[in-house]
């Protein structure tokens, strides 16, 4: 009952769509449309790379080093002959990976933290933002790539937890924002009267209002921590070769640019769609729920 | 205003505690033995026990804080073990190229930024916005580090107008220096273009609907003159709060187009810590960077303040 009360006393003038709204929303632009097939098409070739018919991204001896798209060789090789296209495709397997967990990490963590910090306040709240603000005061890259020489590991795991600590700050104060902007609501406060604890009222009326929006943050933010790795990787501070990596193979091919554009030119190609892709459904689905968080 | 001022001052001094803490902790907090990890698996027994005399490890660790920040304030911050070079000289020697780097990139940034903002606020909605808008969109979207190679591979290997890597200091010869500087600033500053271009351009589409902005029309005056006289200042807030936020972005650029040019930078250098496993400029080059990038947040905090007379005099409501 007291479920219900609450439930029905939610104004109409809730501050985002819930998600059902979002998908079933129509009138998405062609660009959306055409990131979206990018995105899948790049998911669904990164998840079925080892059975599908690619060459193997290790193998030296896949071309001619340097040549351009061939009938064997659909889009080159790089410079010790691998072939191009299915390092790109295997790739993606980390760009994909370390974007999703990072996001999704930092998510959940910043969440609860943020989510905490604007409903309890006080003590909980000095605390969090506190950290935010030190964590948000180390230059991006720079938090990232001290992590993982400080950790003197390389693997995925202090890959992905390097980026996800990038994003946290940000998600603290975001989340703990919105959080502060619903809690003074009728429909909180309805709850609190009729007896509902603080986890049932973070859990049935702040979170369902919190999350559209943070959803929509954590795609822009899926962009950035590709970008991100890609940058890692460019300096070598990703994951280790053999395993092939956007930013890695960008800058294996940097110093054959002379001979050959497309082994920087392919994966360079791969990550710009991405995030361009990422940035546009990103871009609207925020202009949807009539909030600019670009700037933030 | 001063009475605002006093409990961000405070909040600075916490934050710069806990960053230079972390900093700190770089070397001092290494997992292992530090002494090994610092010098490397096969230093010598002498080399380790010097080691631990100058990092003074043998104290315990709030005396070891404060004796590094001691030195730290008055320069002094450590000597490599890999170069046995200051810490403070080697950073002196390059700080030089990556303020200039910033500096030449936010130029750039704002003298594009402006002029793209005010075209389509004028207009919200017509086509030429909507291009801008688009442009600024994929501009975002571009990792400063492909804008670099796809520069590089473009002016610099195919047309040959600039060289791929090098750097000539300004006093050597200030034009050499320029071209030198010329693609990597504009890999830094495209991004930022597109949030300074964004951010103003809502601004000024708020701004040109307000009371005093109708009435600066009514009056008879040219758009030039209500764009330049009236309007920019007031729409210029949004954009000043970001020069000091994307500052640490651009910070962590100069990382990377540093490497990919091969300039003599802070950014190179620690990198070139980071590989090479010296800790000690490791800890020196991020205390640095990160301290500046939180007094830049600072002024740029201030300067909001000084350019928006409401938020100067509303700091503590009454």
């Amino acid at each position: 009952m007291t479920a219900t009360l609450a439930r029905g006393s939610h104004p109409t003038d809730a501050p985002a769509l819930s998600a059902d709204e979002l998908l079933a929303a129509p009138r998405l632009g062609v660009m959306v449309w055409v990131s979206i097939v990018w995105l899948a098409v790049l998911a669904f070739v990164a998840l079925f790379a080892d059975v599908l018919p690619f060459l193997d991204p290790a193998d030296t001896r896949a071309g001619i080093p340097l040549s351009i798209p061939t009938g064997q060789n659909w889009l080159g090789t790089d410079q010790l002959g691998r072939d191009l296209l299915s390092r790109t495709v295997y790739g993606a397997r980390v760009s994909i990976v370390v974007g999703l967990c990072a996001v999704l990490i930092s998510s959940f963590v910043g969440g609860a933290i943020g989510l905490m910090a604007g409903y309890f306040k006080r003590r909980v709240e000095t605390v969090s933002i506190f950290s935010a603000d030190v964590l948000m005061a180390f230059p991006t890259v720079l938090l990232a790539a001290s992590i993982v020489a400080f950790t003197q590991s390389r693997g995925l795991p202090t890959v992905v937890f390097a980026i996800a600590l990038i994003y946290l700050g940000p998600t603290i104060r975001i989340v703990r924002a919105l959080t502060l902007s619903i809690a003074n609501r009728e429909f909180v406060l309805a709850a609190r009267s009729l007896g509902a604890t603080n986890a049932r009222v973070i859990r049935r009326e702040i979170a369902p209002n919190v999350i559209p929006t943070l959803l929509s943050m954590m795609i822009v933010a899926v962009a950035g921590a590709v970008v991100a790795e890609g940058g890692l990787a460019y300096l070598n501070l990703s994951v280790a070769p053999p395993t092939p990596s956007w930013g890695s193979m960008i800058a294996s091919g940097q110093p054959k640019l002379d001979v050959s554009l497309y082994p920087v030119l392919i994966p360079g190609g791969a990550l710009f769609l991405t995030v361009l892709s990422l940035t546009l459904i990103g871009d609207a689905i925020q202009k949807r729920q009539g909030r600019n968080l670009g700037a933030i | 205003m001063m009475r605002g001022l006093l409990p961000r001052a405070v909040r600075l001094l916490a934050v710069l505690v806990a960053v230079t803490f972390a900093s700190f902790s770089m070397v001092s907090l290494l997992p292992g033995d530090t002494v090994t990890a610092v010098l490397g698996a096969r230093a010598s027994e002498e080399d380790k026990a010097a080691a631990r005399e100058e990092l003074h490890l043998d104290d315990p660790l709030p005396v070891r804080y404060a004796r590094w920040v001691g030195d730290a304030v008055q320069g002094d911050l450590g000597t490599s073990f890999r170069t046995r070079q200051p810490v403070t000289e080697a950073i002196g020697q390059r700080i030089w190229v990556t303020l200039e780097l910033v500096l030449i990139s936010q130029l750039i940034a704002l003298l594009l930024a402006v002029p793209m903002a005010i075209f389509g606020a004028l207009r919200p909605g017509s086509w030429l916005d909507r291009v801008l808008s688009g442009t600024q969109l994929a501009m975002l979207a571009t990792p400063g580090y492909l804008v670099a190679v796809a520069l590089m591979a473009i002016f610099a290997v195919q047309l040959g107008w600039f060289d791929t890597t090098g750097y000539t200091p300004f006093g050597e010869s200030p034009f050499a220096n320029l071209k030198s500087l010329l693609l990597p600033s504009i890999a830094l500053a495209l991004e930022q273009v597109a949030l300074f271009a964004r951010v103003l351009r809502t601004d000024l589409v708020n701004t040109f609907d307000m009371d005093f902005i109708w009435f600066a029309r009514a009056k008879g005056n040219s758009t030039r003159r209500i764009v330049l006289n009236h309007a920019l200042r007031p729409s210029s807030i949004g954009v000043v709060t970001l020069t000091g936020i994307s500052v640490g972005r651009m910070i962590g650029g100069t990382v990377l187009v540093e490497t990919i040019f091969a300039l003599p930078g802070l950014g190179r250098f620690t990198i070139d810590a980071i590989n090479n496993r010296d800790f000690v400029s490791l800890q020196g080059a991020v205390v640095v960077l990160t301290v500046g990038f939180v007094l830049v947040n600072f002024l740029a905090d201030i300067l909001h303040g000084v350019l928006d007379p409401r938020i100067r005099h509303s700091v503590r409501p009454t």
